[in-house]
């Protein structure tokens, strides 16, 4: 067993639009190529080019219906990595220490050197955020790319994870939601960020922020718009009619 | 507490950071390529670039995977075994060089024609065109008919420009946006940089298509709209607001055609412009009531009345439009059952459009001239804008439909204004400044002039004094007037069977037409492998370019093996597809930031510099020096140093000695390395006066001469009435010299319609619903593109297969359970794949992955994998012509205006397979692969 340390003030952690994401998969390749080549051991991919390719992702898209009583269905893309929770169910199980969260920033992590390879802490996640790593035998998880955000061989504005840094539409966010007034935690409080399966308990670091209402287009009859609305459905000549008015507004032009 | 491991937190990245431009798509991002050791580790976007701005999507990402795709090819390859069997033996660049210059040489000399040379998603169409134009032969385009040449050529008649390269919504200013059909497959990444600006200031999306993935899961309002109403939806639109009188009339009389006059008198001039004797077209001024040319000062057009001159009554193209759209036809009411969408619907819809429109408007203080030398203090915009690309495209009433919408966009007042639609440059462009297309071939010379182009009449089209088509492909004839982008789809079937008349070569680039790029897959792979009598191949030789081990591959004689994208050298240029922005003018390079590497084999080619090679072994013109040598190196060299006007070459940056030219200036022998000190792009930025209203805007006009995109200014006004259509329609109803045939007279007069018209979709028209009651398509997925995806380790486990996703209602009345398979069938064709629920789906519509599916043994993939047990291409139900009518004719499955072909007019019927269904139909023999098996598992790392 390991334990946890005092809750961080500092807590990053990433922030979801589920309003906004379109399930492009630009996220978890580039969280793919980032990892492959820096923290650890490479992302393997087994069977790479055969019946089941099966490789390792530190993040994951999956796609939702949601059926509606009144409205159409709606589909809602949901990436998911970890969360970096403040109750890690993740680290308390660990049996060699390998697994921890950082005093600093909340960011939790695996020590591959002392990872036994057990699977316990993948076991124990609620969100299923961790994966074995076929070819290395460690487990492998969300770095919140700790080996970018912090490093001082990237210009500065380059110092967020992958995944934030790629996302096309801009539905990723990084940021400190230990501090009230950061842009995240502000986000959060404007769009109604929520936790994921708060029921579990683990006090997850990372936000989602909720679709907006879908399907809510309502609109009066376009006449009622019009201060002199073209009344006939027709190009008759009569003055009464479109021909009417459009040469009632032409004169005014 | 014990101290906590300290990671490296700042490892070092890369040794050297190489940009250059991703070609994972067609999107053209520019990427930074990571070095370390000298190879390639890891890819991300450049935020300096102005198409991507630092992101980069999935397969941008992915771009080292398929750089170390186990599908490269390695060597030049000569067939060995039957073709289509993949059996090759390895040969060296000079025996292949040699090979392909024997078989062209005699081809040039006496018949250049029976050359046909055809590039898929080739970036390089400029100077492909210009070396087969060099060659002599008519016969050349690229994929834009098998893609989105309705959307293209509507744009450019009705307007001067579409979408994509062409143009694209003021994100930063749009209040509202519609989008109609699938999108995910062009301008990736601009698009969802777009959306996620709309997202984050809280603007309105409506999608319409009737597949809610992609970007339709996130539109604010998702229309589910039925296949190929599209035109008919947009048209009742305009209905609405005609009927509201929510149309912008000054940005009408301005800035379009609406007020011309237009003959109403039976006869061989009905329907045409009333002209001066100059030839410019009058328009009624209210003040007079004269006739006077359009452009005359100070006059006020008339959009109500016409005027009558001996006896004619002229009225202006408003009159007719909105004679046309106020018509009951284009009610709500009437269309609704026919698109899917409920009355209440199409009003609120049309509503918003207006209120956003009119009382939304955007105004900026910026004053600008216009080309009648008129002075206004500020740029007013109405903030709706609207992109379409393949899912409106692909239809056989494609191009009217996408003229509905360049229709629409217009009466509203948004295009080129602020918060609406705004053209990139070189475009606007209208029709009158592209090129008519050539055909003019003899021995030994190059062609007359550009093979593509824009007919404005009968007398542009390619046929001969019989009526025959000049082209392999028939583009240009009667049967697709305005196939602008060729009809490439058309190439292999028309080569098998000699009609118009037999070729000798077939030369490929980059194009899979034995698979995901063919209708009719099957039969196709039978066209190139069937024999005359004497054992001779109908399609007597093949000669084929591609990097990788793709299906096509396996049918060709010769495969000339090009390079990945990180290996080579490219531009993207003005001259062709360029990467421009609305703000400004840009094109940049591909260079190789690795050397093409195949250790042990021949080594692989850019495929441009063979070309050039080739060009010069056949000694042509622009290709070879006075004394015979050749005249450009390798591509880079040509990049630099050819010009296609003085002054004006493939890169419009760091022209001249200094490099100081802008658009103009002489050759720069520096230009490729400014380039890549720059970040492997150039840019330049539209004058603030010159930002919108471009057509129209002397700034931006004087500011195009400058940059060499004209040669003098070319102030026009929109197309709302296509004149040159309803010259052809003229021609179908008896008029003019130039006559079509008999059989295609009705159908031409009733489709190439002047003003926008819908038309049931061909297929829609004949088929019997009892037999084929559902509609069939697929979507882009946006990890992968067309099918390059399935050979990269890490995209093939996004997409991995073709599952047929059902609706829910289709899904109860079949009785579909989990794990069960459906057989589809079309008139032409059956295939199987396992189903999957989906209810955000039109309830008539089945659909699935588009180009996942592959032939056992290509692209370097076990005989297992999902790809070929579990997937299937929609392309099997597709026959490039319509089944037989009973008129003894078989029409083709295209657009009737440009010849595009009609991928989502598929209809089908859907059953439950047998239980114990387990492997996807159809399925082809293996193909021999000329690689070795791939290693089995992969962790790449690349260490210092």
């Amino acid at each position: 067993m390991t334990t946890l340390p005092p809750p961080s003030t500092r807590k990053l952690g990433l922030v979801i639009d589920l309003d906004t994401c379109v399930g492009c998969h630009a996220c978890v390749i580039s969280c793919k190529g980032w990892n492959t080549e820096n923290y650890g051991a490479p992302l393997s991919d087994m069977d790479a080019y055969g019946a089941q390719p099966e490789g390792t992702f530190l993040n994951r898209v999956h796609s939702f219906e949601v059926t509606r009583d009144a409205a159409p269905p709606m589909v809602v893309h949901f990436p998911k990595s970890c969360l970096h929770c403040d109750d890690a169910p993740c680290v308390t199980v660990c049996p060699t220490g390998a697994s921890y969260k950082r005093v600093e920033d909340g960011i939790v992590l695996v020590n591959e050197t002392d990872c036994i390879g057990c699977g316990l802490c993948a076991w124990a996640c609620p969100y299923g955020a961790r994966e074995m790593d076929g070819a290395e035998k460690v487990m492998k998880k969300c770095t919140l790319c700790v080996d970018r955000i912090y490093n001082e061989n990237l210009p500065e504005r380059d110092r967020e994870p992958a995944c934030v840094r790629t996302c096309p539409a801009g539905a990723r966010h990084f940021g400190d939601l230990g501090d009230p007034q950061s842009a995240v935690s502000q986000l959060v409080f404007e769009r109604g960020g929520f936790d994921l399966m708060p029921e579990q308990g683990t006090r997850p670091v990372n936000k989602y922020l909720p679709p907006r209402g879908r399907d809510t287009l309502q609109m009066p009859d376009l006449a009622s718009l019009c201060e002199t609305p073209a009344t006939s459905q027709t190009a008759d000549t009569q003055a009464s009619g479109f021909l009417g008015w459009l040469d009632r507004a032409l004169e005014k032009l | 507490m014990p101290s906590q491991p300290a990671p490296d937190l700042s490892p070092q990245v890369s040794d050297e950071v190489r940009k250059t431009t991703c070609y994972m798509c067609a999107c053209r991002c520019g990427i930074d390529v990571h070095m370390k050791a000298g190879r390639v580790a890891y890819i991300e976007g450049n935020r300096d670039h102005p198409v991507n701005k630092g992101v980069l999507c999935a397969k941008g990402s992915a771009g080292i995977m398929q750089h170390l795709s186990p599908a490269r090819l390695r060597a030049p390859l000569k067939r060995v075994g039957p073709r289509g069997s993949g059996e090759f033996k390895e040969i060296s660049w000079e025996e292949a060089l040699q090979l392909a210059t024997d078989w062209l040489k005699p081809l040039r000399d006496t018949a250049p024609e029976k050359l046909a040379f055809f590039t898929g998603r080739d970036q390089s169409q400029s100077f492909t065109g210009w070396w087969a134009q060099a060659f002599g032969t008519p016969n050349w385009a690229a994929h834009g008919g098998f893609c989105s040449v309705n959307m293209a050529a509507a744009g450019i008649y009705t307007m001067g420009g579409s979408f994509w390269e062409f143009g694209q919504p003021d994100w930063d200013r749009t209040k509202l946006f519609l989008l109609f059909g699938v999108a995910e497959d062009h301008d990736s990444n601009p698009i969802k940089m777009g959306l996620g600006k709309l997202k984050a200031r809280g603007a309105r999306v409506i999608g319409v298509n009737p597949i809610r993935s992609g970007y339709n899961a996130i539109a604010d309002d998702w229309v589910g709209i039925t296949p190929g109403t599209d035109g008919l939806f947009i048209l009742s639109l305009v209905h609405e607001l005609l009927r509201a009188g929510k149309i912008d009339l000054n940005y009408l009389i301005r800035y379009t055609n609406a007020p011309y006059l237009v003959n109403a008198h039976d006869g061989a001039e009905k329907g045409l412009f009333l002209r001066d004797d100059a030839g410019k077209p009058l328009v009624r001024d209210r003040r007079t009531g004269r006739a006077v040319a359009w452009d005359s000062p100070d006059i006020a057009p008339d959009l109500a009345n016409g005027i009558e001159i001996g006896g004619v009554t002229h009225l202006p193209v408003f009159r007719h439009l909105a004679d046309r759209y106020l018509s009951p036809d284009y009610a709500p009411e009437a269309v609704a059952k026919r698109c899917g969408i409920a009355p209440a619907r199409i009003r609120a819809i049309a509503a918003e459009i207006a209120r956003v429109a009119f009382e939304e408007e955007i105004t900026i203080n910026q004053p600008w001239t216009d080309f009648r030398g008129v002075k206004h203090a500020t740029m007013t915009g109405r903030p709706v804008a609207m992109h379409a690309m393949r899912g409106v495209s692909a239809h056989s009433n494609g191009f009217q439909t996408a003229r509905a919408l360049h229709m629409l966009q217009i009466l509203i007042g948004s295009v080129e204004t602020p918060g609406g639609f705004r053209f990139k440059p070189p475009y606007p462009k209208p029709p009158e400044a592209h090129p008519r297309p050539h055909a003019g071939h003899s021995p030994g010379q190059p062609l007359d002039g550009p093979q593509l182009g824009y007919p404005l009449g009968p007398e542009h089209l390619l046929i001969d004094d019989q009526g025959q088509p000049k082209r392999i492909d028939k583009a240009f004839s009667w049967d697709a007037p305005l196939s602008a982008h060729g009809l490439m789809h058309m190439v292999i079937s028309n080569a098998h069977a000699g009609d118009p008349y037999e070729i000798d070569t077939l030369f490929l680039y980059m194009a899979n037409m034995a698979w995901n790029s063919s209708m009719n897959t099957s039969a196709v792979m039978d066209m190139l492998t069937d024999q005359n009598e004497d054992g001779s191949y109908k399609i007597p030789r093949i000669i084929y370019s591609d990097a990788y081990s793709s299906e096509m591959v396996a049918f060709a004689d010769l495969i000339l093996p090009d390079t990945t994208y990180l290996e080579r050298h490219d531009c993207i240029s003005l001259l062709d597809r360029p990467i421009c922005e609305a703000e400004a003018l840009a094109d940049s390079i591909r260079w190789p930031v690795v050397a093409p590497d195949r250790p042990g084999h021949e080594g692989v080619r850019p495929f441009q510099s063979v070309l050039l090679d080739l060009g010069a072994r056949l000694g042509l013109p622009g290709m070879v020096r006075e004394d015979g040598t050749p005249k450009f190196k390798d591509y880079a060299d040509y990049i630099t140093n050819h010009e296609r006007r003085p002054g004006v070459g493939p890169l419009a940056g760091f022209r001249g000695a200094d490099g100081t030219g802008k658009g103009r200036g002489s050759p720069n022998p520096d230009q490729i390395a400014r380039y890549i000190e720059n970040g492997g792009f150039w840019i330049d930025h539209i004058p603030q006066e010159a930002q919108f209203f471009k057509p129209w805007n002397a700034a931006y006009q004087d500011w195009a001469v400058s940059r060499g995109l004209y040669d003098s200014p070319q102030p026009y006004v929109f197309n709302l009435y296509v004149e040159p259509l309803r010259k052809f329609q003229l021609a179908a109803e008896g008029h003019g010299h130039r006559q079509p045939p008999d059989h295609l007279r009705a159908r031409l007069a009733e489709t190439m319609d002047p003003l926008p018209v819908w038309y049931p979709t061909f297929t829609d028209a004949i088929t019997d619903r009892a037999d084929y009651p559902i509609h069939a398509l697929t979507q882009r997925p946006m990890a992968h593109y067309h099918s390059w995806g399935s050979q990269n380790a890490w995209l093939r486990q996004i997409h991995g297969h073709t599952p047929l996703y059902v609706s829910g209602s289709l899904w109860a009345q079949h009785g579909f359970a989990e794990g069960d398979w459906a057989i589809l069938t079309s008139p032409h064709g059956r295939i199987t794949l396992p189903v999957v629920r989906m209810d955000a789906l039109n309830a008539h519509t089945v659909w699935t992955w588009n180009a996942i599916a592959k032939r056992r043994g290509a692209w370097a993939l076990n005989d297992q994998a999902p790809e070929a047990m579990k997937s299937s291409l929609l392309n099997h139900l597709i026959h490039e012509l319509l089944p037989p009518k009973g008129d003894g004719l078989r029409w083709a499955n295209s657009d009737p205006i440009t010849g595009q072909a009609a991928w989502y007019d598929l209809r089908v019927k859907l059953e439950k397979a047998p239980a114990g269904q387990s492997i996807s139909y159809p399925a082809h023999k293996a193909q021999s692969s000329p690689l070795p098996a791939p290693a089995r598992d992969l962790a790449h790392q690349v260490k210092e």
